[in-house]
């Protein structure tokens, strides 16, 4: 491969496929045409839709800012490539280096990206996740369809799951005046990504908020009527809530499962690759020619102990795409390792939330600037005395020192003052994760601890 | 004799072209002197300060208050309180909070926009009234009028007073300027009185908008209920001194400087005329080739920093030299050259972090607008003087007096 001009075959004639027509993937491709790449591109994406952006579905479209046929992302470039949108990638070929499609189609490769994303872990019982009525949020359609109900002034929401996206609909409810009731199997929201401190206080803002919040509690059933549609919902505590709309906000699965039998390490936890975005397979070997972006990836974190981590971050998806790209097209020596801080914000409820590093990982969290009965705060998370994650409510602009304390593995708790240390914030409290072994729905960050060298390293089918 | 940077920063021979100096400066990314401020001047140190929420805005945490001659010193019960500019969170984010919501998003979120046809009549009746096309004082004739009439109107301070508040404004506005030269007690005690002035007059103004609201700042912010209450009046008095006074000294020189740059560049300067959507990244660009405050010559670490291999010490001075960091090569390419095509542009003009720019919506507005219009307007414009004579001020850095002509004023 290397020094013998293959390298410049491909940039030159070279065939690249992406899987995955969508935020990881689009950049990619622009990547690869900015660093000169001159071959043919070819984009496979089973939405009909051109690549669009996801976060404002469950913020601005939601409120009605924005509608959902208006997120589509900004290009930086044009791309030049054959676009085979609204049809899914069914199958790979490793050794014949071919892309089944699901029109019967394949599409051969020189490199291959897959950044075929997640998708929205639905209601585990299909007769009820078929009610009309009930709603996932993932896509530019789901999104469509939701605030066209919101829209009908429904007299209630019921949302399953208050994590990220769960929160922001109660929040997009709420601010258009419709009630909301959310259940939540954890003690709070957001418990998942950010420990019960910081979860007591999202739940006291969405209470402040006119939120009926329930937690600690599962939905047992979905109730649906003559017509077929929903009209309530039970609860593990004995309670029923009446409602005619529903969205399940439980968390994400990854879309992996067109890869199975492929010898790809795909599974439902992500496609492993290394630092540098390269696939492994089953047996644990790095692929030279498959590469993976996106919410779909797991990768090694050299900052966060080598351990894998599957990030649903928009900004880890350019990032890691952007590196794919550039490595695709690199000679050994001069590829990049992926080592971007994650980092993920959200808004609801009038708060701008925003987090670097990886909170869940953290065992500790001090209050470092600001009170959380202010809700004005930086929360920062200590793992094994260093810190690992900080989050801010309205505090945004002090988190690039947090991540530069993270990058350079300070020490846990903060030795030094700062501007706006409140009584609150003078000694490390626990920061309240739930145990582990306990399913909490999509926490955005999932974390499996088992380095690429790891000799047990096993492989989990696809189911 | 050799100077050091920071006598050649301060020193008024330096005023019209300080970058050499700064390039200089940047070989030593944080500069001390004995007894003297450390001077931090590449952009990713500065950058980082800035969102280092070990570095205190309180002159109260300077370890000598006396050689300050900022300090807003609150002892003295003839003074104002700090405003927010100099104020740590959470009093800061309070201020600032309840001070925006009359401006700016979420509360006001077209405040500012809405203006714009307002400003636009505002600035065609300064180039109107120019007269003489054969010498025109820009700075006089329109780059000062300009902002101090939109200000006024925001606020709602009568125009007329202008004559009033303007000796007061110069004063605060030298005092700004850290001259090694002058008496620091002296010069912190005629600003503390400028600045009591004008808030003995803003009191009066204020008292009159409590019994007769009107739809102007001042009249939301006397009256104002939201969350975090009502501004006792000393804060209120602080932050309208500090909105009047940061509400055109600092605009005067964006709009002086992005003309004198528009004519040392003249195929910019007409592809503005042709396109007044460029006006856009002119600014942008300009906010970082000559920002209007130069250095921001007032923070103190709350405990020792190790910045570049040097440690600064709890409560040492600390300037951020902006105007350097701005023309860091590190960060941009070919720093020195004016393109408004630059696209990445993240210049440090307005600040960043918790302090940065409250005006800079309107400031931006405002200098689009003053530079499509006069590029439009202005035939064949050209420079009488270059450089032409700058004001002492090393911070607040912009022309005195920009002398040009031009063959006409086009309707
Ligand atoms: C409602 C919502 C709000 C969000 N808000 C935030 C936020 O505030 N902040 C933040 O940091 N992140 C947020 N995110 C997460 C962010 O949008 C994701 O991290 C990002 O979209 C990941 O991009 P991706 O390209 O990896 O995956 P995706 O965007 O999931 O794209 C994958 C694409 O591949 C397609 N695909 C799947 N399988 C196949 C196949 N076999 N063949 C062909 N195509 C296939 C999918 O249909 C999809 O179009 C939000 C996400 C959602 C859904």
């Amino acid at each position: 491969m290397n020094g013998d001009g293959s390298l410049e075959r491909l940039r030159r004639e070279g065939r690249i496929v992406v899987v995955g027509a969508s935020l990881a993937g689009l950049r990619a491709a622009e990547t690869l045409r900015e660093k000169g790449f001159a071959g043919s591109l070819t984009m496979v994406g089973d939405e009909p839709h051109e690549p669009y952006d996801r976060p404002p579905l469950s913020k601005q479209v939601l409120l009605g800012v924005t509608t959902a046929d208006r997120t589509a992302l900004p290009r930086r470039r044009d791309l030049d490539a054959t676009w085979r949108l609204g049809v899914a990638a069914t199958g790979l070929d490793m050794a014949a280096r071919r892309v089944r499609l699901a029109d019967g189609d394949e599409v051969p490769y020189d490199r291959l990206l897959i950044a075929t994303g997640v998708r929205a872990r639905p209601w585990p019982r299909p007769d009820e996740a078929e009610l009309d009525g009930v709603f996932v949020l993932r896509t530019r359609d789901d999104s469509a369809a939701l605030t066209r109900r919101l829209a009908d002034g429904p007299r209630r929401v019921f949302v399953i799951g208050a994590g990220f996206t769960g929160s922001e609909i109660a929040s997009a409810c709420r601010e258009r005046g419709i009630a909301v009731t959310v259940a939540e199997r954890a003690a709070a929201p957001l418990v998942g990504a950010l420990g019960g401190v910081v979860g007591a206080v999202a739940a006291e803002l969405q209470r402040e908020h006119g939120v009926d919040l329930r937690c600690a509690v599962m939905v047992t059933a979905l109730e649906g009527d003559a017509a077929g549609r929903v009209r309530a919902a039970h609860l593990s505590d004995g309670s029923t809530v009446e409602t005619d709309v529903v969205v399940v906000s439980l968390g994400a699965t990854r879309n992996t499962e067109w890869l199975a039998g492929s010898g790809l390490g795909a599974g439902p936890r992500g496609i492993a690759c290394d630092a540098g975005c390269r696939a492994f397979d089953i047996r644990g070997i790095v692929t030279d020619d498959i590469y993976v972006a996106g919410d779909v990836a797991r990768s090694p974190h050299p900052l966060f102990g080598y351990q894998f981590l599957s990030l649903e971050h928009w900004g880890n998806a350019v990032c890691q795409a952007e590196i794919a790209a550039h490595n695709m097209l690199s000679e050994s020596a001069d590829r990049l390792p992926h080592m971007w801080v994650p980092a993920f914000w959200s808004s609801q409820f009038g708060v701008n939330i925003k987090s670097v590093g990886v909170p869940s990982m953290g065992t500790e969290i001090l209050v470092a600037q600001g009170s959380l009965t202010d809700r004005r705060f930086v929360g920062v998370y200590g793992y094994q005395g260093r810190v690992i994650g900080a989050v801010a409510f309205d505090h945004a602009r002090w988190l690039p020192f947090y991540q530069h304390l993270i990058e350079t593995t300070a020490p846990f708790p903060p030795p030094f003052p700062l501007v706006d240390r409140r009584p609150d914030g003078q000694r490390p409290i626990d920061a309240d994760f739930p145990d582990p072994s306990l399913p909490t729905h999509g926490p955005t960050v999932t974390l499996s601890g088992y380095s690429p060298a790891d000799r047990r390293m096993t492989f989990t089918p696809a189911h | 004799m050799t100077q050091s940077p920071l006598h050649q920063i301060l020193d008024y021979a330096n005023r019209a072209n300080p970058y050499p100096i700064y390039e200089e400066l940047r070989r030593t990314p944080v500069h001390h002197d004995a007894d003297g401020p450390y001077v931090v001047s590449t952009y990713y140190e500065i950058r980082s300060l800035l969102h280092d929420p070990r570095i205190s805005s309180d002159a109260r945490n300077l370890a000598s208050t006396a050689s300050d001659p900022l300090a807003e010193s609150a002892e003295e019960g003839n003074t104002l309180p700090p405003s927010f500019l100099r104020l740590d969170p959470p009093e800061h984010d309070r201020l600032r909070r309840m001070t925006n919501r009359p401006f700016g998003p979420p509360h006001s979120p077209h405040r500012i926009d809405g203006m714009r046809g307002e400003l636009g009549d505002i600035v065609s009746g300064l180039i109107d009234g120019i007269g003489d096309p054969g010498r025109i004082d820009l700075v006089e004739q329109f780059s000062y009028p300009f902002p101090v009439t939109v200000i006024c109107r925001l606020l709602g301070v009568p125009r007329e007073d202008e004559a009033r508040f303007h000796t007061w404004a110069d004063t605060i506005a030298a005092s700004l300027d850290p001259d090694p030269d002058a008496d620091p007690g002296e010069r912190g005690k005629e600003a503390n009185d400028a600045r009591m002035q004008l808030g003995m007059y803003l009191a009066g103004l204020i008292e009159e908008r409590r019994k007769h609201p009107r739809d102007d700042m001042l009249s939301h912010l006397a009256t104002a209920e939201g969350p975090d209450g009502a501004m006792a009046t000393m804060e209120l008095l602080s932050t309208a001194a500090l909105l009047l006074i940061a509400g055109h000294e600092t605009t005067v020189n964006l709009v002086t400087n992005g003309m004198l740059t528009l004519l040392r560049n003249p195929d910019v300067l007409r592809r503005l005329r042709a396109q007044p959507g460029l006006a856009v990244p002119i600014v942008e660009e300009l906010l970082r080739f000559e920002p209007p405050v130069q250095l921001l010559p007032q923070r103190t670490p709350l405990t020792d920093i190790e910045v570049q291999g040097v440690t600064i010490p709890k409560g040492a001075s600390l300037w951020l030299v902006i105007a350097s960091g701005n023309r860091d090569p590190k960060r941009f390419e070919n720093p020195d050259r004016f393109d408004p095509d630059r696209r990445d542009i993240e210049h440090l003009g307005f600040g960043s972090g918790i302090h940065s720019c409250f005006g800079a919506p309107l400031a931006r507005l405002e200098a689009q607008l003053a530079l499509s219009e006069l590029a439009r307007r202005l035939e064949n414009p050209r420079l009488l003087e270059d450089p032409p004579p700058y004001r002492q001020n090393a911070v607040l850095r912009g022309p005195r007096h920009l002398p040009i002509a031009c063959d006409g004023i086009r309707p």
